[in-house]
Order: C-alpha cells, then sequence, then structure tokens
C-alpha cells in the first residue's frame, strides 16, 4: 500500500534516520505495532477502571467467592501454548511450509477456541447464578475487562482462518506474509495482556 | 416486537419551527447539490477523483471541506445561543426553551471540537506532512480514506440527530450520572456516544498512520532534526492521538454498557463511580486540547519563517518545546475538577504542572518573536492571522494559569470566564491557526492564491469579533455567571451578553468574508495563479513541486543536503517507473454500513444493526481479498509532467 | 492598542463587577483570599505578557519589508544566550505563580476549618433535581433554596447530591465545591457582612438548571437565633417520606422551611444513592434496564 522505494538508491554513507523511506515490510509492521500501542492504552483505561471498582462489590461476591483458580489455570496454559504453536507457524511461514504453516494455524486456533470456551462457560456460570455484570459495578469492570480481552482472542481466531484462507489461494504472497506477521504480532499482545490480567484480575483478586 | 425499535414518527420534531427551519434548509442545500452535480454529470468524476480517491492531497480538501461546513453548523449553534443569552434576562425566557437551549450547546461544543477542528486538523496534516517530508503518500492511502469516511459518518449522525430524534442534553463532555439512562432517557447521548465512536476510530486510524509515516517514510537525508517544525507538530499531535484516543474510546464504552446493558460504571446504584468517568474523560480531554493547538503552532512556525524571509529561530528549542508539551500534557488532567474535593497536595500537584506546561509554551512564543526579528516581515493574510494569533494567544495563555491556581479556580471554574478562557485559546490559537494554513497552502493544492483584500477583511473582522464576544465573558464570569444558563435572574448581565452577542455578530461578518473570498478568488483564478510553485518564496520541501502537485508529489524523491534543504534533483533525466496506490471505494463503504450500524444502534434496531455489521465485515473481507493494490505510473508519464510544469530550483 | 482595549475591559469588569455582586466583590474571608490570589497571580502575569505583546507588535512593524531602516538579517536562527533568556523567563513565572499555587492550594483548602474562636454553624447540603436542600443537623430544621447565617461565624457544610452532580456556589462568599451522589465533600465559608447574596449551581444538570438558584441571608447571630425559632415554630416536618416528595423533579420553587427534620436523614440519602437499585428514590429511575 505504501510507496515501494529501492534503498539502493540512497548512498551508503547516510544515517539510519536519513536513509529515505523504509520498506513496505517494515512500514507495515511498525504502523501494526502503534495500533497495539494504541489497544493496549484502552486496555490500561479497562484496568484502570476495573482497579478503581474492584472493591465496589454492592453487597454482592467478590472475586475470592468467584473466581475458579483451575479453569482460570488451564485457560492460561491454552492460551500460553496457542503463543508458542503462533510461533512454530511464523518459522513455518518464513521457510514457505505449507504444511507445517496449516499445522501451526490449526492448533493456534484450538488452543484458541479452548481458551474461548473455558472463559465463555465461566461467564455463563456467573450469570446464571445472578452474578452478571448488572449485578455490581465490581462485575460491571470484571466482564468488561476479560470480556474485552475475550472478543480480541475472538476477533484474531477469525483473522487466522481468513488468512489460512488466503495462504491455500495465494500461497506465501508478501502481502500474506505480512498479514501473518501483524497476525502474530496481534496474538501475542493478546498473551501479553492476557498475563496481566491473569495477575490483576485472578491473582491479585483472589488473594484481596 | 418492534422492528423499527425506539424509531417512530414522533421522532422527527413537527412540531418545533426552529428545529424543522434548520431540517428544511439543510435538506434544501443537499437536494440543490446532489442536484447541481446529477444536472452537471460529475457524478463519476467525483466518484474517481474524489470519493474513491487515496491521494492525501485530496483526503485532506476533503476533511477541511467537512470542516467548514460543520464550522457553519457549530457556529449557528453559537449565534442562536448568544441571542438567546442576550434577551432571557429577568422574567424572560428567550425564544428557546430549555430542552432545545440545552441541545444547541451540547452540540455546539461536540460539532466544535470533533467535527470542526479535528478534520480542519487532520486535513492541513493531510495535506502538508507527506509533501513537506519529500514522500509520494502517507504509509497506508487507503486507510487514509477510511479514516476520512469515518470521521465524516460521524459528522452525518449528529446532523441526522436534528432531524430525527434529539441530540444530548448533557453539555459536551456528557458527565454521568445525568448522561445515565435514569437521568437522559432519549436518544439523544446515544447519537452523542456512537458518532463520537465512529469517528473516533477513524482519528485513531489517522494518528497510527501519521506515527508510521512521519517515523518511517521520509525523503533521503531528511533526518529527525531536518524535518520542518510542522511535521515534528504533526508527529506530536499524532503521538497523542494513539495516546489518547483509545482512553476516550474504552470510556466511551464503559457508558455506552451502561446505558445499553444495565452495568454500572458509573451509575448511581450499584457502586458506581461517576468521578472515574469524568477522570478518564479529561485524561483524553487534556491533550486533546494539545492535538488540535499543537499543529496550529506548527503552521505559525512554517509561516512566521517564510513571512520574516528567515529560517526559523531556535529551531531545537521549537522542537524540545513541542515534545514537552506533548509528554506534559498527560499529567495535567485533573485541573478540570479542582472543585471536585480533591486533597490540598493533589490540586496543587496539578496546579503546578499546568503551569509547568505553559513553559514551552510561552517560549515558542518568544521563538516566533525572535524569527520576525531581523526579517523582512510582510504582512500577507497568514501572517496576519499569525500575529493575531501571538497577540490573542498570549492572553488567553495567561487567563489558563490563573485558572491553574487552584483557588482562582473555585471562584471562576465552570463561569463564563472559564468559557472565555478556551475560546480564547481554541480560536485563538487553534482556528486562527488553521486559517492561516489554509491561506497559507491554499494555492499549493489549488494552484491560485486567495484574494489579499477579502481574506484582510475576514481576519480583521474575526480579529474584532472575538474580542468583542469574549472579552465581556471574561467579565460577566468574574461576576458569578456560570456556564449554560438558559436564562439568569441578574439584569447586570445583560449589557455584557449584549456585547458578545454583537461580537458574534462581527465573527459572522468574517466567515461571510471567508466565503466571499473564495467565491472571487475561484472567479479570479487566472489571474491569482501561482506559476512557480513557490509563491511566498518558502523554504520546505512542499514548495518545490508544482502547484498543484502530480498525484505522486514528487517524480524523483528529492534528497535533503546537510545545511540547507536542497530542490529535488531536476538534472537527473533518467525517470523510473513508480507505483501508486489504486483507488479503493472501501472507506466509502465502510462509512455506510457505520451510518446504517450506528443509526440502528442509537434506536435499538437490532437487526439492522447486525446488518451494518456483517456488511462492514464483508467489506473488509472484499479488500483482504482484492488483488491489485497498485497502477504504475511509467516513466514517460513523469517526465511529460515534469517538462509542462517546472517547478521552482531553490539556489 | 489591543493591550490597551483588554486592560479597559479588565477595569471595566473590575469596576463594575466590584459593585454587582460578582466574585470580585467578597463579603467572607474565603472570597477575599481567593479574590487576592486571583489578582497576585494576574499581577505576576501581566508583568511579562504585557510587554510581550507589545513587543511582537513593535517588532513586527518595525521589521516591516517596506521599512529601508530595518537591518535585514536573515541568519539571526539561533543565540545560545537568547534560547537561556527564553526558557528562563516563561520558567521564572511559572516559578512564582507555582509557588502561589501550591500554597493557595493548602490555605484554601476547602477542608480546612476556619480559624475562630466562635463554634462554627454544621449545615448539611443536598442538591436535588433542581432545587437546594440545606439541613441544619444541630438545630433540627431545614430549608429549601433559601440558606440563612449568622454573620462572623464559620459555617461547615457536608455536600451531597440525590442523583445529577451540581456545584454548590456563593460567589460572594467564596470557593464552590461539587456535590455528587453516595460522595460527601466539605467546605468551610464564612460571611463577615450583613447582606443577601446570590447563591447557584456551577454545574450544568439538566432542564431545570438555569432555576437552581437559592438566597443567603447573613444576619447577626441574634437575628439567626429567631430565624431557626421561626423555623421550628412552621412548615412541613422532613422525613423518608417527605423527603421523596420533594426529591422529585421540579424547578423554581419557593423558599421554604421545614419545622423538623429527621436525625440522620442526611447519612440516608447519602447511603441510598449508593444502594437504590431500583427504589422509588428517584422520579425517573424507571429505565433502569434498557431492553436487551
Amino acid at each position: 500500500m505504501n510507496i515501494a522505494v529501492a534503498l539502493s538508491d540512497v548512498p551508503p554513507e547516510l544515517a539510519a534516520s536519513e536513509a529515505g523511506p523504509a520498506p513496505k515490510r517494515v512500514v507495515v509492521a511498525y504502523g501494526f505495532w502503534i495500533f497495539l500501542l494504541s489497544d493496549i492504552v484502552m486496555f490500561a483505561t479497562l484496568f484502570a477502571a476495573y482497579a478503581v471498582l474492584a472493591r465496589a462489590t454492592d453487597g454482592g461476591p467478590n472475586g475470592v467467592q468467584l473466581f475458579s483458580q483451575t479453569s482460570v489455570a488451564v485457560e492460561t496454559a491454552c492460551l500460553l501454548a496457542s503463543s508458542y504453536t503462533c510461533g512454530l507457524m511464523s518459522l513455518a511461514v518464513k521457510s514457505r511450509r505449507h504444511l507445517g504453516t496449516y499445522f501451526g494455524a490449526f492448533v493456534t486456533f484450538a488452543l484458541g477456541l479452548a481458551f474461548l470456551a473455558l472463559e465463555l462457560r465461566e461467564f455463563a456460570d456467573m450469570i446464571v447464578r445472578g452474578d452478571g455484570p448488572q449485578r455490581s459495578a465490581f462485575l460491571s469492570a470484571f466482564f468488561t475487562l476479560v470480556g474485552c480481552h475475550g472478543l480480541h482472542v475472538t476477533a484474531g481466531l477469525v483473522w487466522l482462518v481468513v488468512m489460512m484462507v488466503q495462504v491455500v489461494l495465494r500461497g506465501f504472497h508478501p502481502t500474506v506474509q505480512r498479514r501473518l506477521a501483524c497476525f502474530s504480532l496481534f496474538w501475542h499482545a493478546l498473551d501479553i495482556v492476557w498475563v496481566w490480567l491473569f495477575t490483576v484480575v485472578y491473582l491479585m483478586g483472589v488473594r484481596a | 416486537m418492534n422492528l423499527l425499535g425506539k424509531l417512530s414518527w414522533d421522532a422527527i420534531p413537527l412540531d418545533q419551527p426552529i428545529i424543522m427551519g434548520a431540517t428544511a434548509f439543510m435538506v434544501l442545500v443537499i437536494v440543490a447539490v446532489l442536484s447541481f452535480i446529477t444536472f452537471k454529470g460529475y457524478w463519476a468524476p467525483l466518484w474517481r477523483d474524489w470519493i474513491t480517491s487515496v491521494d492525501h492531497k485530496r483526503i485532506g480538501v476533503m476533511y477541511i471541506l467537512l470542516a467548514l461546513v460543520m464550522l457553519l453548523r457549530g457556529f449557528s449553534d453559537a449565534i442562536m445561543m448568544r441571542a438567546q443569552q442576550a434577551v432571557a434576562v429577568g422574567g424572560a425566557q428567550g425564544y428557546l426553551p430549555p430542552e432545545h437551549f440545552d441541545q444547541i450547546f451540547s452540540a455546539h461544543g461536540t460539532i466544535m471540537i470533533f467535527f470542526m477542528a479535528m478534520p480542519f486538523v487532520i486535513g492541513v496534516i493531510n495535506v502538508v506532512v507527506p509533501l513537506q517530508l519529500g514522500v509520494r503518500d502517507v504509509a497506508f492511502p487507503t486507510l487514509n480514506s477510511v479514516s476520512f469516511w469515518l470521521t465524516a459518518s460521524g459528522a452525518l449522525l449528529i446532523n441526522i440527530s436534528l432531524a430525527v430524534g434529539e441530540f444530548a442534553k448533557t453539555g459536551w463532555v456528557a458527565y454521568p450520572p445525568l448522561s445515565e439512562l435514569q437521568f437522559s432517557p432519549g436518544v439523544g447521548v446515544d447519537y452523542y456516544l456512537w458518532s463520537l465512536q465512529i469517528s473516533g476510530i477513524g482519528t485513531l486510524l489517522s494518528g497510527i498512520n501519521f506515527v508510521t509515516t512521519i517515523l518511517k517514510l521520509r525523503a533521503p537525508g531528511m533526518g529527525y532534526m531536518r524535518m520542518p517544525v510542522f511535521c515534528w507538530t504533526a508527529l506530536a499531535t499524532s503521538l497523542l492521538i494513539v495516546a489518547a484516543f483509545p482512553v476516550l474510546t474504552a470510556t466511551f464504552a464503559m457508558l455506552l454498557l451502561d446505558r445499553y446493558l444495565g452495568f454500572h460504571f458509573f451509575s448511581v446504584d450499584g457502586g458506581g463511580n461517576a468521578m472515574m468517568y469524568v477522570n478518564l474523560f479529561w485524561v483524553w480531554g487534556h491533550p486533546e486540547v494539545y492535538i488540535l493547538v499543537l499543529p496550529a503552532f506548527g503552521i505559525y512556525s512554517e509561516v512566521v519563517a517564510t513571512f520574516s524571509g528567515k529560517p526559523l529561530f531556535g529551531y531545537r528549542s521549537m522542537v524540545a518545546a513541542t515534545m514537552a508539551i506533548c509528554v506534559l500534557s498527560f499529567l495535567v488532567w485533573l485541573h478540570h475538577f479542582f472543585t471536585m474535593g480533591g486533597s490540598a497536595d493533589v490540586n496543587g500537584f496539578f496546579g503546578v504542572m499546568t503551569m509547568i506546561i505553559a513553559v514551552p509554551t510561552g517560549v515558542k512564543v518568544f521563538n516566533w518573536l525572535f524569527t520576525m526579528y531581523g526579517g523582512r516581515v510582510r504582512f500577507t493574510v497568514p501572517m496576519l492571522w499569525s500575529i493575531g494569533f501571538m497577540i490573542t494567544f498570549v492572553v488567553g495563555g495567561m487567563t489558563g494559569v490563573l485558572m491553574a491556581v487552584p483557588p482562582a479556580d473555585f471562584q471562576v471554574h465552570n463561569s463564563l470566564f472559564l468559557v472565555a478562557h478556551f475560546h480564547n485559546t481554541i480560536i485563538g490559537g487553534v482556528v486562527f491557526g488553521l486559517m492561516a494554513g489554509y491561506n497559507y497552502w491554499f494555492p499549493k493544492v489549488f494552484g491560485f492564491r486567495l484574494d489579499e483584500r477579502w481574506g484582510k477583511a475576514s481576519f480583521w473582522c474575526w480579529f474584532t469579533g472575538f474580542y468583542l464576544a469574549f472579552m465581556p465573558l471574561y467579565a460577566v464570569g468574574l461576576m458569578g455567571m456560570t456556564r449554560r444558563l438558559q436564562h439568569y435572574d441578574n439584569p447586570a448581565w445583560q449589557p455584557w451578553l449584549m456585547v458578545a452577542a454583537l461580537g458574534a455578530v462581527v465573527i459572522l461578518a468574517g466567515v461571510a468574508c471567508q466565503a466571499i473570498q473564495l467565491v472571487v478568488s475561484v472567479r479570479a483564478r487566472r489571474q491569482l495563479r501561482d506559476t512557480t510553485g513557490n509563491p511566498w518564496g518558502g523554504r520546505t520541501l512542499e514548495w518545490f513541486t508544482p502547484s498543484p502537485p502530480p498525484a505522486w508529489n514528487f517524480a524523483v524523491l528529492p534528497s535533503v543536503g546537510r545545511f540547507a534543504r536542497r530542490t529535488p534533483a531536476k538534472e537527473t533525466q533518467d525517470y523510473k517507473a513508480i507505483e501508486m496506490p489504486n483507488n479503493s471505494p472501501i472507506g466509502v463503504i465502510t462509512a455506510f454500513f457505520a451510518v446504517v450500524t450506528g443509526f440502528a444502534l442509537i434506536w435499538h434496531i437490532w437487526w439492522m444493526a447486525g446488518l451494518g455489521l456483517l456488511g462492514a465485515f464483508v467489506t473488509l473481507l472484499a479488500f483482504a481479498f482484492r488483488r491489485q493494490e497498485e497502477i504504475e505510473v511509467p516513466a514517460v508519464e513523469l517526465a511529460r509532467f515534469d517538462r509542462a510544469h517546472p517547478a521552482e530550483v531553490m539556489p | 492598542m489591543r493591550r490597551g482595549l483588554f486592560a479597559a475591559l479588565l477595569i471595566g469588569a473590575a469596576a463594575l463587577a466590584g459593585c454587582s455582586e460578582g466574585v470580585l466583590d467578597p463579603k467572607g474571608p474565603i472570597a477575599a483570599a481567593d479574590r487576592e490570589i486571583l489578582f497576585n497571580s494576574l499581577a505576576i502575569m501581566l508583568a511579562i505578557v504585557v510587554p510581550t505583546i507589545l513587543a511582537t507588535i513593535g517588532v513586527a512593524y518595525w521589521f516591516r519589508s517596506s521599512n529601508r531602516y530595518a537591518r535585514y538579517r536573515p541568519d539571526f536562527t539561533y543565540s545560545g544566550r537568547l534560547e537561556l533568556l527564553v526558557w528562563s523567563i516563561p520558567a521564572m513565572t511559572v516559578l512564582l505563580v507555582g509557588g502561589v499555587a501550591w500554597i493557595g492550594a493548602h490555605d484554601l483548602d476547602p477542608r480546612k476549618p476556619i480559624d475562630s474562636n466562635v463554634d462554627p454553624v454544621r449545615v448539611q447540603v443536598v442538591s436535588l433535581d433542581w432545587k437546594w436542600l440545606f439541613i441544619y443537623p444541630d438545630q433540627g430544621i431545614a430549608s429549601v433554596n433559601h440558606l440563612t447565617v449568622p454573620v462572623g461565624t464559620p459555617v461547615s457544610f457536608e455536600l451531597t447530591s440525590s442523583g445529577v452532580m451540581n456545584s454548590f456556589f456563593v460567589p460572594q462568599l467564596g470557593s464552590q465545591i461539587y456535590t455528587m451522589a453516595g460522595m460527601v465533600t466539605r467546605l468551610h465559608l464564612q460571611a463577615d457582612h450583613e447582606g443577601t447574596y446570590r447563591g447557584l449551581s456551577a454545574n450544568y444538570s439538566g432542564e431545570g438548571f438555569a432555576d437552581m438558584r437559592f438566597t443567603v441571608d447573613a444576619v447577626p447571630p441574634e437575628a439567626f437565633a429567631q430565624w431557626i425559632d421561626g423555623a421550628r415554630g412552621a412548615g412541613p416536618m422532613l422525613d423518608a417520606g417527605t423527603y421523596a416528595a420533594l426529591a422529585k423533579p421540579s424547578s423554581a420553587v419557593a423558599p421554604f422551611t421545614y419545622r423538623s427534620v429527621a436525625p440522620d436523614l442526611f447519612n440516608g440519602i447519602l447511603g441510598s444513592a449508593m444502594h437504590m437499585h431500583g427504589s422509588a428514590g428517584h422520579a425517573h429511575s424507571t429505565a433502569q434496564r434498557a431492553e436487551k
């Protein structure tokens, strides 16, 4: 999409900041990084809201009573493992191996789906018990923060499927490669957010 | 189950002559414009050259056009408010009942900030930054088009609220609990929230686009410390957008959850905390002030340097000051509510931080002063706006620092003194800057200058009108008048408010002069033509390509030397073919679905919202699977264009 | 020229505001101190702002391109000394005003009681849609849209809101403060002169906001005692039931008093805001749950 400029036009003695426009691969990944930063700022806002409202249970249940450690531990394991398999997929993409790419993508997708299923079950259980997001400000903040991460995972899964279709149709075209690189950045960023989320919501929530 | 949600014929306020009159006028104008286009057969070129264009210059022009139209809308709100307050004293209720007056001041603030100032700033950045950096387009041209059309969608939704339903009656800040469903059950707040969410996504994407463009796409040799100051300010603004707008998106999302699904983020019951909204809103809101004013500072830097016939004084200081403001702007938000009863330490800290941010701002003013010193100052229209700004803005800055002193703020918080202050900085700072930029870069974009006489008339009307309209507000603010009063009982305020209303009329004359200036200039475009590409003697790269520039800006990318910025190497005759991004309708189609979804959500028409989202998703898919992303411009065409338009070569 | 206009306006404003009940015409120690800080900060800044404006006009005029006497120095683009000056002038100004701000924020902290040998009068303030309720807990009475205070006596306010946020503000007595549901803010004011002062809400709160005014009568202590006695002899009683009636939205309510107040009503209002949960506390608390 950007303006491609051959780097060979530039005299070699120039400093990096004076080398002229960067190649498209770099520009796309950089832009996506900036987007991820903005996404992290949005999560930071939700974290802040959660921190402010963590004790506003309005007579309802708090984290100690609600959170199941085992379920969350399995969720975490799924997500971390999916990050690993996503890394494997990236390696397969780099060496242009179709089978490895499909396999990595499939395992990543399955683990992500398992994570989502567990999270949805946790949500459903809470809502059925009457501890839904309408119960108290604490639960509003909890469902929004964790749910926002869950929505991101969902979007990631859809994206992964679309990308696999693209690999089938177009092979390892540079465009497809750039998008897969962005996808893996996205997936790892979700992992990082989950690590914070796990710490702030589940570990600290149970201790409090 | 009602298929149309909350929507019914009652939503159209047929009993309100003012609203219906305004609506009829808007519809007439739209119909007139559409029939004109149809009659002249302009649809095809409009679609090809503008609506689907991904050229940063054309997108910039569309942004500015949107801003000017919204300026008229926001300004008519202003006139109505000033007229109301000039008459509604004692037992008189004026001509606007509270439910209408409350919508007007909310719409005025929202439109002026989000749909006038923001698009104008982003439009100027769009037009100028790639040219100044010496590159052919922004990092993500198609995304740029999506950004613009999403902003336009938000603007469209907010204007639909005039005719269908109502707008928020909460003020442009929409503080809960007032903006919660409990106290604002109508669709007004939903119009506010959804239009700002949609345009906010557009703004965020713009910010990402320009951070990437400025940091990753610059002409060879254009190191950071050789970038024009306007590019620095555009970078600072884009960084602020990336860091601040997600906060607004998240905050509005929480309020939407409260309103639509009964969550308890900011509600009175359930343990909600309304002050959290106020904090988060201003965590976005104060950087937003600098998002608007920093590019204006950049414009002044370019204009003052050019029309003083000198390079900018203290370039490094300017850059340092810009980046200092960029960082500090996140540390001052609490000064918007010293009166919430925070501790003295908290108030003191944020008061002092607010003043510290005035230091780099002061530095900038002095540097512009020293740029003029020893120069040959030409009093052209852009320069008049700049000098007018320097005089006006220091007054606004002074009253701002005054209100950063907590005990002083306790007395003037939320008063008309505050209203005068922020208009003093936003009109005197942002609007004057944008007007300077509009007059300065117009010949670059369209190839002919704007008429000087009408431009000067417009400046003087705005300048005098501004003082007439807002100095009295300082006075009534000190007399204890708070803002957003539909009527009041103190007759001593009335004379001041009548002067303020007169001032608004003088500004209106300024706006009229601007409209006339445009018409006169278009008609006299042959005499006003700029054949050199550099009508003002500017030194930045945008002046070293023809006016208007070709789609590719520079046939050969300029290379920037170590000391002076050199011209593109015209002697290199070996043109190479270049690839330019292809036109794309994805922006306008996405915007269409955004409007559909937004409207459906506002009126609780769930099936339509689902269809809108599905449509947007399918559009995205179609975009992801398109084959041809770029078209090639052959070398022959580049050479032919350059021979026909010899741009000035700097000695 | 512009500066002259601005100065004239400021002086004009000061003169006019001086005789018409603004924040520049203080009637108590807090308002007087607020005003002094406002003037001090203004003076410090005018000392730099006025020369800057004059210099801008002067430099622009002298270096106009048609002036043959002005020396053209296109290379004058950097000067270390000037840079130092340029950074230090605003920094020094800010240092001064910052000191004023920091000290002022502490001296005039709204929570800080006023030093006095007279015992303060306690008043509990509730902002309602769209009127003000003043409860005198020690005297056991209450009044609506009308506040009576004894001259020369500190008044200690506790403030909250029934729902929407407002700001309690009597310009001539000094500092305003927000009223927020479920939260208590504190404010200490004192009137030194007898008189009737305007009070208002300084934070927009909806349709009836413009009429959300009240009057403050500052009267001698004896008259205050008489007023209390008078209030005890007449008017309705304020308890949970009559409060619920009062809390229904209404505007431009004529002032009246309650002869007695249920004990702890203020804390009840505070608590009910925190655990309202669809109670009939507010007239339009019906649409709590949006349809899904």
